[in-house]
C-alpha cells in the first residue's frame, strides 16, 4: 500500500445522476475507484440544481436574480462539464481532497476540510487539502469566483465523503465479522459492538477494489453535523503565524532551480509598451543582473535578488510608446460615461420624484501580496507556479503567448496571499512566461508595489442614476441606470457563456456578458412599483483600462447609490430609516437581517451632532446582510493627524448581520464579513485611484488609502444568524456592499448631505506627492535604521 | 563581492552580496528565509517587519553592508526562540486564539510588529491604549484590523 491513485488521474465516468428521491433522505451516486489505494469519488455537478432554466417563466414582477442568479449560473455551467473530484485514503486513515478551487484568504480549505471531516467521522486535523493544478477536463468548473465555491462543492464533497465511509465500514465489517448496522466512528476508528477496533488505515488497504465500483449512499441528517456549524480555526494558520505558509515568490532553489528574480520596468503611461532600450548593454553588467529584454508588457529584467531587479529597472533608459489612454484623466472617462447613460423610462414628476446622480471612480483591486508567478519554459514545455484562480483559462493563455499545445503547459496553483478579483487573471503568469522564453531561463517574477495600482487591474469606474417616484403615501417606482467602464470578463467565463447562453431563461440570452451578470446579480430588495435597473458600457474600453471583478462586481456601487435614494425616499415619506426599509423589503430573511442588526447595534440611540448611525442590506449570493455603523464626523475627529495619511471621518463602531444559509464555519463567516467591511468601508470614504493625464497617480499603500489601523472601528461585531437555507451560501463578497452602502448612509446622515462622488474625498487636494513615472519604480530607502521602534 | 556576517535567528551568518542590498533580499533570496515578506520595498506597508537587536525594524530599507557582527536579526521564523519554552510566543498564541489570519500574507509582519509594540508600551510602564493600536501602519488588504487589535491586548497579558 502507500502508493495511490490521486484525483488527477480518476478516469472520467458517466455522470452520477441523485436517484429519485425515496422516501426520507435524498441519497446519492459514486464511485470507490479501482486500482491502489482507497480513492472515492464523486461527481463536482452533484446536488446543488440550480433552479431550472428552461420552461422558467420570467415574471415582469420579481427581478431575475431572485428566481435564477449568478450562483445559478455558476452551478448550471458546471452541470455540462461535469468531472469527478475525489478523496483518497491513505495508509494512517488520513483524508486527502485537491480542491478545484483557489484559497486567497477566504477560509475554503478549512470549511471544506470541515465538511469533509464530519462526514467521514475523522478529526479535522486528519483530513488534509490542498490545491488542484489546472484540469482542462473540468473547464469552467474550476474557477473560483463569484462566492460560488461552497455553493457549487457542498453536495459533491459530501457524496465522496460518504462514499469513503461506507467502504471503510463495508471493509472493516468483513474483517470483524459483524454486521455493518453495528460498527459505530470515533476520531477515524471503526468499533463494533464488542468493542474490537479497526483504524481506518487499516480499512483503507482492505478496502479498495480492484475495479470501480458504483455504490449509493446517504449524507447525514444537518443534526448529526458535530463540526460543520462550529466555529473553527483556519487548518493554515499556525503556518501562517511562524512564517511556513508559502506563496508563490516563497517557492526557492530547491523547488524550481535556477528561478531567479525578475521584475519589469514599466512605461510611464497606462499600457504603455516599450519601443527600444538604450543602455541594455550598461544594465545587463549591473552587479547581480544576469538578463535584460524587451516583453509585450515593458523590458524585463533578471538577477541575483528583487533588490537588484529594482536599481536595474531603475536605471534602465527606455524608449516607449504611448498608452491605451494618453492624455486622458477621470474627468474625461466621466464624460464618456455620461454620454453612454440610458434613459430613465418614467419621467420627472416635480416634487414626487427623488433622484440621485453618483459617480464612482476606479479603484485598485491589488491584494497585499503583489501579482507574481514562477515560470519555467522550455523549448517545447512550459511549467507555471501561480495563485490562480482560473487556472485552466492560465493554461489556455500561456500557451497561446508562447505558441505551445495547450497540453504542453502545466499550471501549479499556490495559495494567494489575497485575491479581490485581480488573480480571476493571470497576468503575471503570462508575463512570466514570456519572460522566461525571452531569457532562455526560469523566472521568480513579481511586479513592484508601484506598478500595482498603477498599471494592474482596477474596479471600473461608473456612474449611477437613480429615479424613484412616491405617489400617495407609497413608492410607485424605481429606476437606476448603472453606466461602467467596461469590466473584463474574459478569464474563461465567456467562452463558456456562449454555449450556455442559450439554455438561460428566456430574456437573457441576447445580451452581452456584462450585462447578463449585471442582472443575475442585482436585486433590488424593496417592492417598489415599477422596478428598471439596467447596466450599460461606454463599451470604447475593453483594452484601454485593465479592469476584473473586482471583489463583489457591481453590488458594492449600485447598492450604495440605492441605500442612499432608500434614506431619502424615508425621509419623504417621514419614516424612520430602519421602519421604511422592513415596511418595504421584499423577503423574510432582508428582514430577520435587518431587524437583528437594529436590535444589536443599537439603532436609534442618542448619538452627538455630527455622528450618526447609517444602516443597510443587502441580498446576494443566497444570503442577505445588514450592516449598521456609527460614524465621526466631527472637526476634531476628521481633522484628526496621522503622517501620510487619510484620516477623515471614523467610524467607530460596526455591527454585521449575515444569513448566508448553512454557516458551515461561523468563525470564518465572521472573518469574511470583517474583510468585507474594511474594503467597503475604504471604497466609501478614501480608497481611489486618480487618472491624470493618461496614467494613475497612486503608487505606493500610503498613496491608494486603503483601510488601515487608525480608520478601524474601535468595536466590530459580526452575528451569523441560524438560516432556515439548509445549503450553504456565498461569503467571500457578501460583506462588502451593505458594508460600503451602510458607511455612506451614516456619512449622510452625520453631516446632512447625501455623498455623490466615491470615495468621498476624492476631489479633496492630494494627501501625498505623486511618485515620479520615470523611473517606474522608487529606490528602496536606506534609513531603515532611524526609524526602529 | 564583499561578505557580511551577522546574527540571524540565533545563529551567526555570513553571505556573499554587494553592500547597498537591502537585507530583505539578502535574506529573501540569498539566504531562502522567507517569512518576512515584500509588499512595498519602501518601508511603508510593514509587511517586512522584522527585529534588530529587539526593535522592530523593516529590512526593505536596511542595506546589509549597515550591519555588524553583533547586529541580532530576528524574523518570525526565529520569534518562538526568543522566549522560553518550546512553544510558540505568546503573541502567536494570541493570533491562533483569534484566527486572526486570513490570506495569512501581511501576518509575520503584524506580529513582529506587536511584539515591539508590546514591548515599547511595557518599557514606557503603562497599558496599551486605542492609539497606540492606531499608531500600526501594517497594510492587511484582507481587513484583520479588528482581530488583530484583539489578539494584541489577549498577546500583551502573555508577554
Ligand atoms: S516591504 Fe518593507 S515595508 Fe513594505
Ligand atoms: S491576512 Fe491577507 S493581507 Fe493580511
Amino acid at each position: 500500500m502507500g502508493k495511490s491513485l490521486g484525483p488527477v488521474g480518476a478516469p472520467a465516468l458517466p455522470n452520477a445522476v441523485p436517484p429519485p428521491a425515496g422516501i426520507g433522505r435524498r441519497s446519492f451516486v459514486g464511485y470507490v475507484m479501482g486500482g491502489t489505494g482507497l480513492v472515492v469519488a464523486a461527481d463536482l455537478a452533484l446536488g446543488a440544481a440550480p433552479a431550472r432554466a428552461a420552461g422558467l417563466p420570467i415574471p415582469s414582477v420579481p427581478q431575475i436574480p431572485e428566481l435564477y442568479d449568478l450562483n445559478d449560473f455558476l452551478t448550471h455551467c458546471a452541470l455540462p462539464t461535469s468531472a469527478l473530484i475525489a478523496i483518497h485514503i491513505d495508509e494512517q486513515g488520513d483524508a486527502h481532497f485537491a480542491l478545484p478551487r483557489m484559497e486567497v484568504g477566504q477560509g475554503i480549505t478549512t470549511s471544506t476540510a470541515m465538511i469533509i471531516a464530519d462526514e467521514l467521522d475523522l478529526p479535522l486535523e486528519r483530513v488534509h487539502v490542498t490545491l488542484a493544478p489546472a484540469r482542462r477536463e473540468l473547464l469552467f468548473n474550476q474557477l473560483t469566483g463569484g462566492s460560488n465555491t461552497t455553493i457549487s462543492t457542498y453536495t459533491p464533497i459530501r457524496v465522496a465523503a460518504a462514499v469513503a465511509r461506507k467502504a471503510l465500514l463495508d471493509a472493516a465489517a468483513i474483517q470483524l465479522g459483524a454486521l455493518v448496522e453495528t460498527l459505530t466512528v470515533k476520531g477515524g476508528v471503526i468499533f463494533d459492538l464488542l468493542g474490537n477496533a479497526l483504524p481506518y488505515g487499516e480499512a483503507a488497504a482492505l478496502a479498495a477494489p480492484e475495479t470501480t465500483r458504483q455504490v449509493e449512499v446517504e449524507l447525514k441528517a444537518e443534526a448529526a453535523h458535530t463540526i460543520v456549524g462550529t466555529p473553527r480555526r483556519r487548518v493554515d494558520a499556525l503556518d501562517a503565524v511562524t512564517g511556513r505558509k508559502r506563496f508563490a515568490m516563497d517557492l526557492t532553489e530547491r523547488d524550481v532551480p535556477g528561478a531567479l528574480p525578475t521584475m519589469v520596468c514599466r512605461a510611464p503611461d497606462l499600457n504603455g509598451t516599450a519601443k527600444e532600450v538604450r543602455n541594455q548593454a550598461a544594465v545587463a553588467a549591473m552587479p547581480g543582473v544576469t538578463h535584460v529584454a524587451i516583453i509585450p508588457t515593458g523590458v524585463a529584467v533578471r538577477a541575483r535578488t528583487f533588490g537588484q531587479c529594482i536599481d536595474a529597472v531603475r536605471a534602465l533608459d527606455v524608449v516607449w510608446n504611448a498608452g491605451t489612454v494618453a492624455g486622458r484623466s477621470s474627468a474625461d472617462i466621466l464624460k464618456e460615461l455620461r454620454r453612454a447613460e440610458l434613459p430613465l423610462a418614467v419621467p420627472k414628476l416635480g416634487a414626487t420624484t427623488v433622484e440621485g446622480e453618483f459617480v464612482f471612480h476606479f479603484r485598485s483591486g491589488s491584494a497585499l501580496e503583489p501579482n507574481c508567478a514562477v515560470a519555467d519554459v522550455r523549448a517545447d514545455s512550459a511549467t507555471i507556479w501561480g495563485g490562480l484562480k482560473s487556472p485552466i483559462d492560465a493554461q489556455s493563455k500561456v500557451a497561446r503567448a508562447l505558441r505551445l499545445p495547450q497540453g504542453k503547459v502545466t499550471v501549479n496553483v499556490v495559495q494567494g496571499g489575497g485575491s479581490f478579483g485581480r488573480k480571476l487573471f493571470s497576468d503575471a503568469a503570462i508575463e512570466a512566461a514570456h519572460a522566461s522564453k525571452a531569457f532562455g531561463a526560469p523566472v521568480k517574477l513579481m511586479w513592484h508595489r508601484a506598478d500595482e495600482p498603477r498599471q494592474g487591474r482596477v474596479h471600473p469606474m461608473a456612474t449611477s442614476r437613480i429615479r424613484a417616484t412616491v405617489l400617495l403615501g407609497s413608492v410607485i417606482s424605481f429606476e437606476q441606470r448603472h453606466t461602467s467602464v467596461s469590466t473584463d470578463f474574459t478569464h474563461g467565463l465567456g467562452e463558456r457563456l456562449t454555449a450556455e447562453v442559450a439554455a438561460l431563461p428566456t430574456g437573457l440570452a441576447n445580451l452581452g456578458f456584462s450585462e447578463t451578470i449585471f442582472l443575475l446579480s442585482q436585486e433590488l430588495p424593496y417592492d417598489f412599483g415599477v422596478v428598471t435597473q439596467l447596466l450599460n458600457e461606454s463599451n470604447l474600453d475593453v483594452d484601454r483600462f485593465n479592469t476584473s471583478s473586482v471583489r463583489n462586481i457591481y453590488s458594492p456601487d449600485v447598492r450604495c447609490a440605492n441605500e442612499l435614494i432608500v434614506d431619502r425616499l424615508a425621509a419623504k415619506l417621514r419614516l424612520d430609516p430602519v421602519a421604511f426599509r422592513l415596511r418595504y423589503a421584499k423577503s423574510g430573511i432582508v428582514k430577520r437581517v435587518l431587524r437583528r442588526a437594529a436590535e444589536l447595534g443599537e439603532w436609534g440611540r442618542a448619538m452627538p451632532a455630527g455622528t450618526a448611525q447609517g444602516i443597510a442590506i443587502h441580498k446576494e449570493y443566497k444570503g442577505a446582510t445588514a450592516v449598521l455603523v456609527e460614524i465621526d464626523c466631527r472637526p476634531e475627529t476628521v481633522n484628526r493627524k496621522v503622517r501620510d495619511a487619510v484620516t477623515g471621518p471614523r467610524v467607530t463602531k460596526a455591527t454585521v448581520v449575515v444569513d448566508c444559509g448553512l454557516a458551515i464555519n461561523p468563525l470564518g463567516i465572521q472573518a469574511q464579513m470583517m474583510g468585507g467591511f474594511s474594503d467597503g468601508m475604504a471604497q466609501a470614504l478614501s480608497y481611489g485611484n486618480h487618472l491624470v493625464d493618461g496614467r494613475f497617480l497612486e503608487a505606493s499603500w500610503d498613496n491608494s488609502a486603503y483601510t488601515r489601523q487608525w480608520n478601524t472601528p474601535f468595536e466590530f461585531r459580526c452575528e451569523v444568524l441560524d438560516s432556515d437555507r439548509k445549503e450553504p451560501g456565498g461569503i467571500g463578497e457578501a460583506g462588502v456592499a451593505a458594508s460600503m452602502a451602510a458607511v455612506a448612509c451614516a456619512y449622510a446622515r452625520a453631516t446632512g448631505t447625501m455623498p455623490t462622488e466615491f470615495p468621498i474625498n476624492f476631489h479633496d487636494p492630494l494627501h501625498f506627492e505623486p511618485k515620479p513615472f520615470v523611473p517606474p519604480v522608487p529606490e528602496s530607502p536606506v534609513n531603515g535604521l532611524d526609524h526602529v521602534s | 563581492m564583499p561578505t557580511h556576517t551577522f546574527q540571524l535567528n540565533g545563529e551567526t551568518v555570513t553571505v556573499d552580496v554587494e553592500d547597498d542590498v537591502r537585507i530583505l533580499w539578502v535574506l529573501r533570496d540569498v539566504l531562502g528565509v522567507t517569512g518576512p515578506k515584500y509588499g512595498c520595498g519602501i518601508n511603508v506597508c510593514k509587511a517586512c517587519t522584522s527585529h534588530i537587536n529587539g526593535k522592530a525594524f523593516n529590512p526593505c530599507a536596511v542595506p546589509v553592508g549597515a550591519l555588524g557582527p553583533d547586529d541580532e536579526i530576528t524574523t518570525i521564523e526565529g520569534l518562538a526562540d526568543t522566549v522560553p519554552g518550546d512553544g510558540l510566543h505568546p503573541m502567536q498564541e494570541a493570533w491562533l486564539e483569534h484566527d486572526v489570519a486570513q490570506c495569512g500574507y501581511c501576518q509575520p509582519g503584524q506580529i513582529m510588529a506587536a511584539v515591539a509594540l508590546v514591548q515599547r508600551v511595557r518599557a514606557e510602564r503603562r497599558a496599551i491604549t486605542e492609539d497606540d493600536l492606531d499608531s500600526i501602519r501594517n497594510v492587511c488588504r484582507c481587513g484583520t484590523y479588528p482581530r488583530i487589535r484583539e489578539a494584541i491586548r489577549a498577546g500583551a497579558d502573555q508577554m
